[in-house]
């Protein structure tokens, strides 16, 4: 299962892709997260232009976000094709309505403003509606995959619990950073509204966390060893303390929206951003060790499934120049577009 | 309906929907920037407008040709896993450098060139609408280097019924990739053109006398009559290199059962496949052998020499003629607009109203040509190497296929007609001072909801 020579291109070739699959996947995860999770917090707007601020503060950014699951699902195609056909082919249905979902939410986005007026809300409600389906399939396929593609009830019945946690933990993202991108009356809300995100994503994550073990034998064996547990503690004794600590600061923060304190509000606005952001590495983390070192739990591993080196090689070198270019153009735009939300126009 | 086909048919429309939009984004770029650049210089603020609408029909069109690209990427491994198991050492290299070198940086600047005025110098968003071009043509040259590579494979060995590159250069540059690029580069540039005068046209039919309208009209029919030469010998010389390397899918595109010195061009003929001959052939003596090998008596060959290994008939063959029909027409209809336009500055209403007609023209000209040379390739999906059967995935069951189709074929004819609608919705809204809506636009939306 593990190659025996140990230096060799095919031994960690293989492992350089899966760990920048897994970094696309994360980067994936958070930042389309927070654009979902503000298609998802859309209906909570007041007014127009309350959805029009939301709007202008992803505008800029979804789709350069939505790449990062193109690069990842993308490794999982070229680097390990084995694996890409066993996993889509039994993730064929969540994967269709992900798609639809997605292809509905990014083109809402755009036809909103440019169709008539009196069809703009039908077309919000679309972006809602694709952001919501995208997320909970999103969930729902990694549902499956940990739980080995358990096509029983049982199996559905659990992926779809994780469909609602990852629903939840969007929408603690889009509202983070919403409170990041937006004043006012709209940034009191989205304070509210990631104080219910995080109480769902908490349950989420603990229910998930009791569960995954218990849905797959190996699992279990890999974390309940007296040795492993003690070494992986710090994984969930970190996500509770983030967790508390976010509710603590969601708590002071939505004082100081009531009682009008902006100089607390604007130095602490990207908290719970990053509170949320932490929240996901640490997730991905166990998952990433729960998984490790198998694509398709207890099937296929990493080696088994990856191509051969010599293309591995062309793509890992070509990689290592463009990855670091594309990291800083994302930077530069983020900091183009960087500040409080403002109304998007295209002539500037 | 067996698995099999109901993949092909999905997968056809999936490709069929997202094919329409990389066809306009990849020329649409350019043209802005020439829009851009042209401002830079003479200051004319003709040239900003004209900039300011059609970066709103890139941002619409870019997005819709992103979700759809998404889903392409998916659907190797939820329909075709057998594709990437047997070529994926070839296939997954150069997708992965679309997605390096191409896919990000569209996507990122794209924000910067549609939002980004006003937030960056003009001398950076010139920069960046720069860099969205180069980004869609670059991404446009891997999808076509490896479907080039699907038609005329080379640069590889199989091992143990895997493929392996042996020489990288011989696989993206293999022997159809030139003649496919330009003709598709071109096709593109052609259905810029057309939408542009055609969006034009309707703009100054709406009352719209505007300067704009009639600047954008004349920038796209004489792009349009530059261009339409130009791929029709472009287009002549891919099908000589089609000759050479897949003479069956000639063969199904001229229709031709028998072997032939002096083959005549069948104008108009009904293929039948089961008692492989036609009807109702209308024939120009010795032509398809004039074009084909540039000699009244040149050999082609016919498909009984192919007989259970070429494409199915009829489609190809009515696929081709549509094609070329349209490009027919495109040619005539753009040299007399653009002598029109040139000679005295205006067109007539009646001529207006056919380039209003042919504003999507480029659509199925390139789908029809999408079709010719996609079903041509069959019973292959890697000509000689791989079968399109053996491809599919093989634990997929109908029920599933099915769904999918039904789920993406809804949401395809939608968006399409809503992509229709708002475009000319939005050159209409452009007018502030014009008349009321035109009455066409209005009950065809009424319709559609």
């Amino acid at each position: 299962m593990i190659p025996t020579d140990l230096v060799g291109g095919a031994f960690w070739l293989p492992l350089a892709f899966v760990m920048m699959m897994g970094l696309a996947m994360l980067l994936y995860v958070v930042l389309d997260g927070y654009d979902l999770g503000v298609g998802m917090l859309l209906p909570g707007a007041k007014s127009e232009a309350e959805r029009d601020t939301m709007i202008s503060a992803i505008g800029p950014f979804w789709d350069a976000n939505e790449t990062w699951l193109v690069l990842g699902v993308g490794i999982l195609l070229v680097a390990f094709p084995l694996a890409h056909g066993v996993i889509l082919t039994n993730l064929y249905l969540p994967v269709t309505f992900m798609l639809a979902g997605l292809i509905l939410r990014g083109v809402a986005f755009d036809f909103r403003v440019k169709a008539r007026v009196r069809h703009k809300h039908r077309w919000d409600r679309a972006f809602f509606c694709g952001s919501a389906l995208a997320a909970f399939s999103q969930g729902v396929m990694l549902g499956q995959l940990v739980s080995g593609f358990d096509g029983a009830p049982m199996g559905w019945l659990f992926s779809a619990g994780i469909g609602v946690g990852v629903m939840g933990g969007y929408c603690l993202l889009g509202a983070g950073w919403l409170v990041l991108k937006t004043e006012g009356r709209l940034q009191a809300a989205a304070v509210r509204w990631a104080r219910g995100a995080l109480v769902l994503s908490a349950f989420g994550i603990a229910a998930v966390s009791v569960a995954t073990p218990f849905m797959s034998e190996s699992i279990f064996d890999k974390w309940f060893s007296v040795e492993t547990l003690f070494a992986l503690l710090p994984i969930p004794l970190m996500s509770a303390a983030v967790v508390a600590l976010l509710f603590v600061f969601l708590t002071r923060l939505g004082q100081d929206t009531v009682g009008g304190n902006t100089r607390g509000i604007e130095r602490w606005a990207w908290a719970p951003f990053a509170g949320a952001v932490a929240l996901f590495v640490l997730a991905f983390m166990g998952l990433a060790y729960s998984l490790f070192p198998y694509l398709v739990l207890d099937r296929i591993t990493v080696w088994e499934a990856a191509s051969a080196p010599e293309s591995l090689a062309i793509m890992f070198w070509g990689a290592i120049i463009v990855v670091p270019t594309i990291l800083a153009y994302t930077v530069f735009l983020y900091r183009v577009f960087g500040g409080k939300a403002q109304p998007l126009r295209y002539d500037g | 309906m067996e698995a099999l086909l109901l993949a092909r048919i999905q997968f056809a429309a999936n490709i069929t929907f997202h094919i329409l939009f990389p066809s306009i984004t990849i020329a649409l770029g350019w043209l802005l920037l020439f829009f851009k650049l042209r401002h830079n210089k003479t200051g004319d603020a003709r040239w900003k407008r004209l900039y300011g609408f059609w970066v709103k029909v890139f941002a619409l069109s870019f997005a819709m040709g992103v979700v759809s690209g998404i889903v392409m990427s998916f659907q190797f491994g939820t329909n075709w896993p057998g594709f990437m198991e047997k070529v994926g050492n070839i296939a997954g290299p150069l997708l992965a450098y679309e997605v390096l070198t191409a896919f990000f940086m569209e996507a990122t600047f794209l924000g910067i060139m549609l939002y980004g005025q006003g937030r960056v110098s003009n001398r950076i968003h010139t920069l960046a609408t720069l860099l969205v071009c180069i980004g869609t043509s670059l991404s446009a040259f891997w999808i076509i280097a490896l479907n080039s590579w699907m038609h005329t494979p080379a640069g590889f060995e199989m091992r143990e019924g895997v493929a392996h590159a042996v020489d990288w250069w011989a696989i993206v540059f293999n022997p159809s990739m030139p003649y496919r690029m330009v003709h598709m580069l071109l096709a593109s540039g052609l259905t810029v053109a057309f939408l542009v005068a055609g969006l034009s046209a309707f703009r100054l039919l709406s009352g719209a006398q505007t300067d704009d309208a009639r600047l954008g009209l004349k920038v796209g029919v004489t792009l349009a009559a530059l261009l339409i030469p130009l791929q029709i010998v472009v287009g002549d010389l891919h099908g000589l290199n089609t000759l050479k390397h897949q003479p069956a899918k000639v063969a199904a595109m001229e229709g031709l059962w028998e072997t032939t010195e002096g083959a005549p061009l069948l104008l108009f003929a009904l293929p039948n496949q089961t008692e492989r001959r036609n009807h109702f052939e209308l024939a120009v003596p010795n032509l398809a052998s004039l074009i084909l090998t540039h000699d009244l008596h040149g050999e082609v060959k016919g498909l009984n020499d192919f007989e259970g290994a070429h494409p199915r008939v009829a489609p190809v063959f009515w696929s081709f003629r549509v094609m070329v029909g349209m490009g027919l027409l495109m040619l005539t209809a753009s040299w007399l607009s653009a002598a029109l336009v040139w000679r005295r500055g205006e067109l007539p209403r009646l001529l207006l109203r056919g380039l209003v007609g042919m504003s999507l023209s480029g659509w199925v000209a390139i789908v029809a040509g999408w079709y010719t040379t996609e079903m041509g390739r069959q019973p292959w999906l890697v000509q000689g190497v791989l079968r399109t059967a053996e491809a599919a995935a093989p634990n997929v069951g109908e029920g599933l296929i099915w769904t999918s189709l039904a789920v993406y074929l809804a949401l395809y004819a939608t968006l399409t007609v809503a992509y229709v609608l708002v475009l000319f919705h939005m050159a209409h809204k452009q007018d502030a001072d014009g008349p009321k809506p035109s009455p066409m636009i209005h009950t065809l939306e009424e319709q559609a909801q």
